[in-house]
């Protein structure tokens, strides 16, 4: 929920970034040509949508989906600001229309339904539209027979559409089921913070579910849960090494690995990516061969 | 143990007990007028609520929950306990019973009346671990052909360091598939306090009800306030129920909900016979259509229902 937007960094503000995991400051060019990891820490910072397709996606393979769709403020949510204006103000400094692009691309040659959120958008909240783009993109890996992948980063609901969001992880999960169905795998991803009802719904059904290094993952929040139990919580609590150690993902993946990690597991469970990785390994072997490459094609 | 507005109400209500005391026939008929101005004063009660008035008779103290609603509706109880992987949650109430001369897997959560039965059910915030009961009993009506019914009732899952460590989310998420997957009718039905994702988890149904003042939100008006205005005061929490859209009639009208169960005049608490008998006689008929309909039928319904769901809130398709 919307906790998780007042604590939000912005490494991009200027030419210089500060990393909030060591202290060491440095370019900002530098850190985006090292997929926005610290070199000294290996702190992860928080990707946009954009950033994350050209990390995932063969260049050039993207194609984009349900651009489109837009809220229609079904409650007329007004505080301070009204909803509207809101979503005015978002898209204009995301240069999405909402808090999820989705589409289909080639991942290691491999063609894949792609979902992925935009923190930066209202941080990355679940409403109706972005519930019915995870649905339409359920529905293509389903029609088309390609796996489904989205990287998640969300702080779960979004209230200013109240009930209608909250429905949206029955939504989400009424099209995973097709997936399960149908024999579609599904490789949930979920980054830096995957929170709330995102997290309580279709992220955390992923056939295999993988997580950044440092990512927050939880239902709760924690300043809902520091309110809660009344003491501070403590160091590495809802980080994805946690939730590994508990036994409730599959991997802490750094970022460098991720797009080889995803491609080796669809390699595995979907013969059309046997084929695909097999011919793109083949022309690039050193690639192929080791277990964990460095996560370019 | 009243509300506010409630006072008028309760006033008539003492001099009435005080009456009704004295072993005196000739006072029956002043005894019925004051019944009946009573029942009068209680319909004004409830005639102009605000939202967070709503918010609050879902709350109230003396609403009935789950665990009295299903001992007065159903018959044969037996409970289940247990997730079969760490403990047996409290807050979650799992078993069947029958109805009419239906058997019946049921679901509810639980709140206490008392400090000691309040501790126990954890003040309705359920666990993982409960859900994971949940999960057991909605795998058990697959295998038996029952129907399921739920009652809703929670402030939310419970936000706590134990619940995260044992995957609150997964548990949630992974109800919310099984209840959505399960081949048997399912029925679920607000009864006070529909809160977030920890009610969600039990409120996904072919049919969803709702009864007059229960509430069903994405987040609480005192959290929204928060959130919104960084201060959750009285009249912050006030503002924000009303934005929130909570209430059965809301609700209704955004096509989220089914059907709304009426309650007695001013609300549940004031008349529980009745409003057990108003809440029994709408499971029954909701689930004798439900059993009538053809199973493929029903699936395909429910899966364009949640497919649908909240398609008109968005444009540009």
């Amino acid at each position: 929920m919307a906790f998780l937007m007042a604590r939000r960094e912005k490494p991009e503000e200027n030419l210089w970034v500060k990393c909030p995991g060591c202290g060491e400051v440095g370019f900002k060019k530098d850190l985006g040509r090292n997929l926005k990891v610290c070199p000294a820490c290996s702190y992860h910072f928080r990707m946009s949508a954009k950033e994350r397709i050209e990390q995932l996606i063969d260049p050039g393979t993207f194609q984009e989906m349900d651009v489109a769709i837009l809220s229609r403020d079904p409650l007329r949510f007004k505080d301070s600001k009204s909803y509207r204006a809101r979503l005015k103000e978002s898209r204009k400094k995301t240069g999405h229309a909402e808090a999820l692009v989705s589409g289909v691309g080639l991942l290691s040659g491999v063609r894949v339904s792609l979902a992925v959120f935009e923190f930066g958008f209202l941080g990355g909240s679940m409403g109706a539209v972005v519930g019915e783009k995870l649905l339409k993109a359920m529905l293509r890996a389903k029609e088309e027979r390609i796996p489904l992948v989205t990287v998640s980063a969300s702080g779960g609901a979004r209230m200013h559409e109240g009930v209608i969001s909250l429905m949206q992880m029955a939504r989400t999960i009424s099209g995973r089921l097709l997936l399960s169905k149908e024999g579609v795998p599904f490789l949930s991803i979920l980054t830096d913070p995957t929170t709330g009802g995102v997290a309580a719904s279709f992220a955390f059904l992923g056939d295999v579910i993988l997580a950044e290094p440092g990512a927050l993952i939880g239902f709760a929040g924690p300043r809902v849960i520091e309110e809660t139990v009344k003491q501070k919580l403590p160091e590495g609590f809802q980080r994805a090494e946690f939730l590994l150690a508990k036994g409730m993902i599959d991997g802490v993946v750094p970022r460098a690995e991720l797009k080889k990690k995803v491609a080796t597991f669809l390699y595995h469970l979907w013969p059309p990516a046997k084929e695909a990785c097999m011919k793109k390994w083949a022309k690039r072997p050193k690639e192929g061969a080791s277990v964990a490459g460095n996560g370019g094609t | 143990m009243h509300l506010g507005f409630e006072k008028p109400a309760v006033l008539l209500l003492e001099k009435i007990q005080e009456l009704r005391a004295i072993p005196d026939t000739k006072l029956a008929s002043e005894l019925g007028r004051l019944e009946r101005k009573l029942v009068r004063i209680r319909r004004r009660l409830t005639a102009r609520l605000s939202p967070m008035e709503v918010v609050q008779l879902a709350r109230h103290p003396l609403r009935p929950y789950a665990q009295e609603y299903i001992s007065g509706i159903f018959r044969h109880i037996e409970e289940i306990h247990g997730d079969r992987r760490f403990g047996d949650d409290q807050a979650i109430f799992a078993g069947f019973g029958e109805i009419g001369s239906t058997s019946v897997a049921i679901l509810g959560q639980k709140k206490g009346r008392t400090t000691t039965e309040k501790i126990a059910a954890n003040f309705g915030m359920s666990m993982p671990e409960g859900f994971r009961k949940a999960q057991r009993l909605v795998r058990m009506a697959e295998r038996f052909a029952l129907p399921i019914v739920s009652f809703v009732d929670t402030p939310g899952a419970f936000p706590g360091v134990e619940a995260e460590e044992r995957g609150q989310a997964e548990a949630i998420a992974s109800t919310l598939e099984a209840l959505l997957s399960v081949p048997v009718p399912t029925l679920s039905v607000i009864i006070g306090e529909g809160g977030s994702g920890g009610a969600l988890a039990l409120a996904v149904a072919d049919r969803l009800l709702m009864q007059e003042f229960a509430v069903f939100s994405v987040i609480s008006p005192e959290g929204c306030a928060s959130i919104l205005f960084r201060e959750a005061s009285r009249e912050n929490a006030h503002k924000a129920a009303g934005l929130l859209k909570l209430t059965s009639k809301d609700l209704t009208t955004l096509g989220l909900v089914d059907a709304v169960i009426p309650e007695p005049e001013g609300g549940a608490h004031w008349d529980k016979e009745r409003a057990l008998a108003l809440l029994k006689d709408a499971i029954e008929a909701e689930l004798a259509a439900l059993i009538m309909q053809p199973t493929q039928e029903r699936l395909l319904k429910r899966q364009e229902k949640y497919f649908t769901m909240g398609q008109h809130a968005t444009r540009g398709r």
